[in-house]
């Protein structure tokens, strides 16, 4: 085991994959100085630099992982897919079911996620609840360094199109590159558990699809994804020490759905709490509501969401964004219920 | 007609002044995100926004800050704004990319490319219902090979609308050489579309406005858009902290975290051949050598100190016009930073 930082994880994981598989290229923009170090190992054919053209890059991405290639594609920021949702929600999720199973496109589309640095509701979303309703799409929100490296070598072996989500106040590189600038004058509430943590020598893939318990508790199942798990976590502790006794699951894949943990969590303890940061109407936090009565199972719940565009003012964007005493606020008012 | 240079002079020295002072803000963490500053793109943006008129629309992109200060919005409202004050222009709520003012149909838009179509939209509104308003788009170099940008400058072709699309050509798309990802010529795309297309030094604020002049009064007749190419540098880089700058500016502090994980992947078994990881190794030192040769550094491409040395031949008119400019952004400073809401 080593300690590593979250995208160091993803990086090294992907460079192991790199080595093992030349189908392996990445592509996007600024790619040749953001993944320099893949640059220097792999060669100027394998790591590409790509005009501001996402239309264009994402949408060769499918058709090249169509053709044999596996690419890993950048987007600066999950907002951007905006520009080129076509080829995700088009082109990338229908290939299978259009051509009866016989064709796929195993492109992994890789982009900075979520908020908490100040930059706005126009750089700062989840989305992956958006994404994941699209069937044919495989939708990944690591939470760990150990979990960023083994779900990106997963994805690598995938045989459909990934969208491979990092937060960027879990990554080191992003947080520097987007929020501090190298500034020694600003703050962020980063996990550190997310942050920098253990990782193999050598990568495993990770299930995809697989829950992972971070925390157990008997009063009330919290589950979340992304950096919402180290903020249930963290309320979890709180709620410890006022005798409510909270379990934290990390989905970690948004779809697939972890359904049967979900379930067991919930018939354990009878409250549903959902901590996502994505947008709350439509989303993920609904989904597993339903997973729950699909089940035929009783229980409480409730959720903390993003609800409104994130504002820009980091004081409201606090309060906008899940927080620990939003969700022990949540807990609480569902224990007592 | 010819422009007055006073004037532009004192709009541009206005907006160098506001944004240095948001620069220190910046960098004291009084405002958080990312930085991009117009500091270089003065010239440029006073040519053409001091030729708007009341109706006239702008799309601006993530660098709009200048061109909304020189559209008379109070930078009182822009400070607190980026400060995150409920006050602020837009409530807190936007921030420095996601400025918008109603009043002056003026939008910001942190998404590359998406001041095409917005002005396009802009446009239209103008030619319906205000005909002899236009509407500008800003965009850079980095934009044009962004789908919406082409799409929406051909849009404009046919449809003969109003509007001037405005190209400030640094020659970098944040990290990456313009030129490199950029096939053919922007000029040439623009006039395969049917778009008259000019090409000015962006640096120069009198062949800017000159270029502006043309172009809006063709839009204000009704004889469709124009497409101005103006070169510029932008001093502090893509934004305030720009990796690139601070490698060539510090880099006894920078280049250690930079150097290290790169030999080690460098030398690491697997991957390319030695052939392969040496041009892998060499785009990336070139990347930072160009930028130690980059015409920002040299205070010759600055527009602000260019168009000052025009101006020597009147030096009290000269150091009352500059005093004059300090004090009212003095002030701006003092009015938006006194009271910190609770």
């Amino acid at each position: 085991m080593r300690t590593i930082c979250f995208t160091q994880a993803i990086d090294d994981a992907l460079a192991q994959a790199m080595a093992d598989d030349p189908r392996i290229l990445v592509f996007g923009e600024d790619t040749p100085l953001l993944r320099r170090d893949l640059l220097a190992r792999f060669g100027p054919a394998r790591v590409r630099g790509t005009p501001i053209s996402e239309g264009a890059f994402l949408g060769a991405a499918v058709s090249a992982a169509m053709a044999g290639l596996r690419p890993v594609v950048e987007v600066y920021m999950v907002d951007f897919l905006g520009v080129c949702m076509d080829a995700v929600l088009n082109h990338a999720a229908k290939i299978k079911t259009f051509s009866g199973g016989t064709w796929t496109a195993p492109v992994v589309v890789r982009a900075p996620c979520g908020g908490g640095y100040g930059d706005g509701g126009q750089h700062e979303q989840s989305l992956w609840g958006w994404l994941a309703h699209i069937p044919g799409l495989t939708v990944l929100v690591p939470s760990t360094p150990a979990d960023a490296g083994g779900l990106m070598l997963a994805a690598l072996q995938h045989d459909g199109p990934v969208i491979f989500l990092e937060h960027k106040l879990l990554s080191e590189t992003w947080l520097e590159f987007l929020g501090s600038g190298g500034r020694r004058t600003v703050q962020y509430d980063v996990p550190v558990e997310g942050a920098k943590g253990a990782v193999p020598q050598r990568w495993e893939p990770l299930p995809i699809g697989k829950a992972v318990l971070r925390r157990t508790g008997s009063d009330i199942a919290i589950v979340s994804v992304g950096v919402g798990v180290h903020r249930a976590t963290e309320a979890a502790r709180a709620l410890e020490s006022e005798g409510i006794s909270a379990a934290v699951l990390d989905l970690r894949t948004v779809s697939p759905l972890d359904k049967t943990a979900v379930r067991d969590m919930v018939a354990q303890t009878g409250r549903l709490l959902v901590v996502d940061e994505d947008y709350e109407g439509f989303g993920l936090s609904g989904e597993l509501s339903a997973v729950v009565l699909e089940a035929g199972l009783t229980c409480t719940y409730a959720r903390v969401c993003t609800q409104t565009t994130i504002p820009y003012a980091r004081r409201l964007e606090d309060q906008v964004l899940p927080n620990s005493s939003r969700i022990c606020a949540a807990a609480r008012q569902l224990v007592s219920s | 007609m010819s422009p007055e240079l006073w004037s532009l002079y004192a709009l541009m020295l206005k907006s160098r002044l506001f944004e240095e002072a948001i620069a220190k803000l910046w960098h004291d963490g009084l405002i958080s995100g990312e930085m991009h500053l117009g500091t270089g793109e003065e010239a440029i943006i006073a040519g053409v926004v001091s030729q708007l008129q009341d109706g006239d629309a702008i799309a601006l992109d993530h660098r709009g800050t200048a061109a909304l200060l020189m559209r008379g919005v109070d930078p009182v409202l822009i400070l607190r704004e980026l400060l995150g004050y409920p006050d602020g222009l837009c409530g807190g709520m936007g921030g420095h990319m996601h400025l918008l003012s109603k009043a002056h149909l003026a939008a910001s838009s942190g998404i590359v490319g998406a001041t095409g179509p917005a002005a396009v939209g802009f446009a239209l509104a103008a030619q319906y219902q205000r005909p002899g308003t236009i509407a500008v788009a800003f965009f850079g170099e980095g934009a044009v090979n962004q789908g919406m940008l082409m799409e929406s400058m051909n849009l404009a072709s046919v449809w003969q609308l109003p509007v001037l699309f405005v190209c400030k050509d640094d020659g970098w798309a944040i990290t990456t050489q313009s030129d490199t990802v950029t096939a053919g010529n922007v000029i040439e795309r623009a006039r395969g579309l049917g778009i008259p297309a000019v090409d000015v030094d962006g640096g120069n604020v009198s062949d800017v406005w000159e270029a502006a002049h043309s172009a809006i009064e063709r839009a204000r007749s009704g004889r469709g858009p124009t497409f101005l190419h103006a070169r510029c540098v932008h001093i502090e880089g893509h934004f305030l902290g720009f990796h690139l700058l601070r490698v060539v500016r510090d880099p006894l502090r920078e280049l250690p975290t930079i150097v290290s994980p790169l030999t080690r992947s460098l030398l690491r078994p697997g991957g390319a051949a030695w052939r392969e990881r040496l041009a892998g190794l060499k785009t990336v030192c070139a990347a930072v050598l160009s930028t130690l040769r980059d015409p920002r550094r040299d205070s010759a491409h600055d527009p602000v100190c260019r168009v000052r040395t025009t101006m020597q031949s009147d030096p009290p008119h000269l150091q009352e016009l500059e005093e004059r400019v300090e004090q009212e952004i003095g002030d701006v400073l003092s009015t938006a930073l006194a009271q910190v809401p609770p």
